[in-house]
């Protein structure tokens, strides 16, 4: 099973169309990996799917970098 | 263009006057409880010189359609916000039905898993004007942005009134045409109902057979066709490459029904003729007609009463051909690539064929141009598009003498 990281990483490559080694722990989706407003929702959705989860939309405008988003699925599902 | 007989004009055209098939059995879903199980699909189309995989997996198959399509089209043209004034360059491309397996697929997810479901991109990538916004934002093209959606009229509507922007000094040159991706579960279903397809499914490649006894109804098809219209001292002013004049757009409604048109094609024949008014261009001066021709019953005997009662003796003198016969019906996307084929038709003087014409209606008696192309002096050509609702239009192309 792949670490919670790994997973996380993997998605994010898959939805911003980008390689999985450009995926930095610190990188912001907006600024560093080109995703715009609807790309971010999206990959919200993504995460949900993949950790069978809802993400309330307060808690998905504050993930804003893979880090961010690791924490939040750290946090409240591990 | 893209179509079900090529990827790009070139490939299409080639297929078109060699009399080649787009038409199979449907494999991109299963069909088997389907009356019709066939249709001219796009087949193996390769998006990655379009698009990167992320926004190909935003966009409908008609917006991917439409943006291949429309890319090639700029490419050709060489056109560019570096050559024209960028809020002078208008896009003008519709569909008949837009983002049909988006919707499809959205509403069984709702259904199935919810609403929090739905992807952002589902309206943005299924609305009919995104061919048209995204070329804009991908080129920089700032001038008139439109949609058109006039059933299996939309691709020639979109020329013609694009043609008009230019006319009226609005625009010096506009992408323009249509795009579709209908042969969905919905599509086929639907189509199906209305009675409108054929239903020959032991021989999918005959089953598009215009002004043919055995006909019986249209083939649904996928595709997208765009052209670059420009202002022509600001083509020729800028070396573009130039294909055919267009001469004269008119339209007309036949205020009949829903579907079927009147028997006589009163509609039909007064979009031909505004057409050729607004040309000033007589009728004896035409050699060729794309038609619109489906291989439904009504529709392939009001056209040929249409031109019948438009050229008169000069009927006989014409050719008239449907290459639906080999890219079944693209509903919207139809006028657009059928505008393409007549614009070749005049460039490289050859008329293409009707393939499956076997054994003429009683009464369909003109030069169908049946199997075999036919090389020809093409001066003149006409092109037609006849959508539910009882839309026309009708696009006139002259050669360009240089």
């Amino acid at each position: 099973m792949s670490s919670i990281e790994e997973r996380v990483k993997k998605i994010v490559a898959e939805q911003l169309g980008v390689k999985e080694d450009e995926v930095k722990t610190e990188a912001s989706f907006v600024e560093d990996l080109g995703a715009d407003s609807l790309d971010t929702v999206e990959l919200v959705m993504a995460l949900e799917e993949e950790f069978e989860t809802e993400i309330p939309d307060e808690e998905a405008e504050k993930i804003t970098t893979v880090q961010l988003a690791i924490n939040y699925i750290n946090e409240n599902l591990a | 263009m893209v179509s079900p007989v090529g990827h790009t004009v070139a490939e299409s055209w080639g297929a078109v006057l060699n009399g080649q098939s787009g038409v199979s059995a449907i494999e991109h879903f299963d069909a088997s409880q389907f009356a019709t199980q066939f249709s001219a699909s796009v087949k193996n189309l390769d998006l990655s010189p379009y698009m990167t995989e992320k926004e190909a997996r935003k966009n409908d198959p008609f917006i991917q359609f439409g943006m291949a399509a429309g890319i090639q089209a700029i490419e050709d043209a060489g056109l560019s916000i570096e050559n024209t004034d960028a809020e002078r360059i208008g896009c003008v491309i519709g569909s008949g039905i837009g983002g049909l397996g988006s919707i499809e697929d959205t509403s069984i997810l709702i259904k199935e898993r919810g609403p929090r479901r739905v992807s952002p991109f589902f309206v943005p990538g299924s609305i009919i004007n995104m061919i048209a916004g995204n070329l804009s934002i991908k080129y920089g093209f700032k001038g008139t942005n439109l949609a058109i959606t006039t059933a299996c009229t939309t691709g020639t509507h979109a020329i013609g009134l694009a043609a008009r922007e230019i006319m009226f000094g609005y625009a010096d040159a506009i992408v323009c045409g249509g795009s579709e991706m209908a042969t969905t579960p919905v599509g086929i279903g639907g189509f199906g109902a209305a009675r409108a397809l054929s239903k020959r499914n032991d021989e999918p490649t005959k089953a598009s057979r215009p002004w043919d006894k055995n006909r019986d109804g249209f083939v649904l098809g996928d595709g997208a066709g765009v052209l670059v219209l420009e202002e022509y001292e600001h083509a020729k002013a800028r070396g573009a490459k130039i294909y055919a004049e267009l001469a004269g757009f008119g339209t007309s409604s036949d205020a009949f029904h829903m579907t079927s048109p009147p028997e006589d094609g009163a509609g039909a024949a007064k979009s031909m003729s505004n057409a050729l008014a607004d040309a000033g261009i007589d009728v004896s001066q035409v050699n060729y007609i794309n038609a619109h021709g489906t291989s439904t019953p009504a529709g392939d005997k009001a056209e040929c009463a249409a031109v019948k009662a438009v050229f008169g003796d000069h009927a006989s003198q014409l050719a008239v051909s449907s290459t639906k016969s080999m890219t079944g019906h693209l509903l919207g996307a139809a006028g657009a690539i059928e505008a393409i084929f007549t614009a070749m038709a005049i460039h490289d003087q050859v008329a293409p064929p009707t393939i499956n014409l076997d054994e003429p209606e009683d009464g369909c008696d003109l030069n169908f141009v049946a199997h075999t192309a036919q090389k020809m002096p093409i001066d003149v050509a006409i092109s037609n598009s006849f959508g539910f609702g009882g839309t026309n239009g009708t696009l006139v192309l002259a050669r360009v003498k240089a």
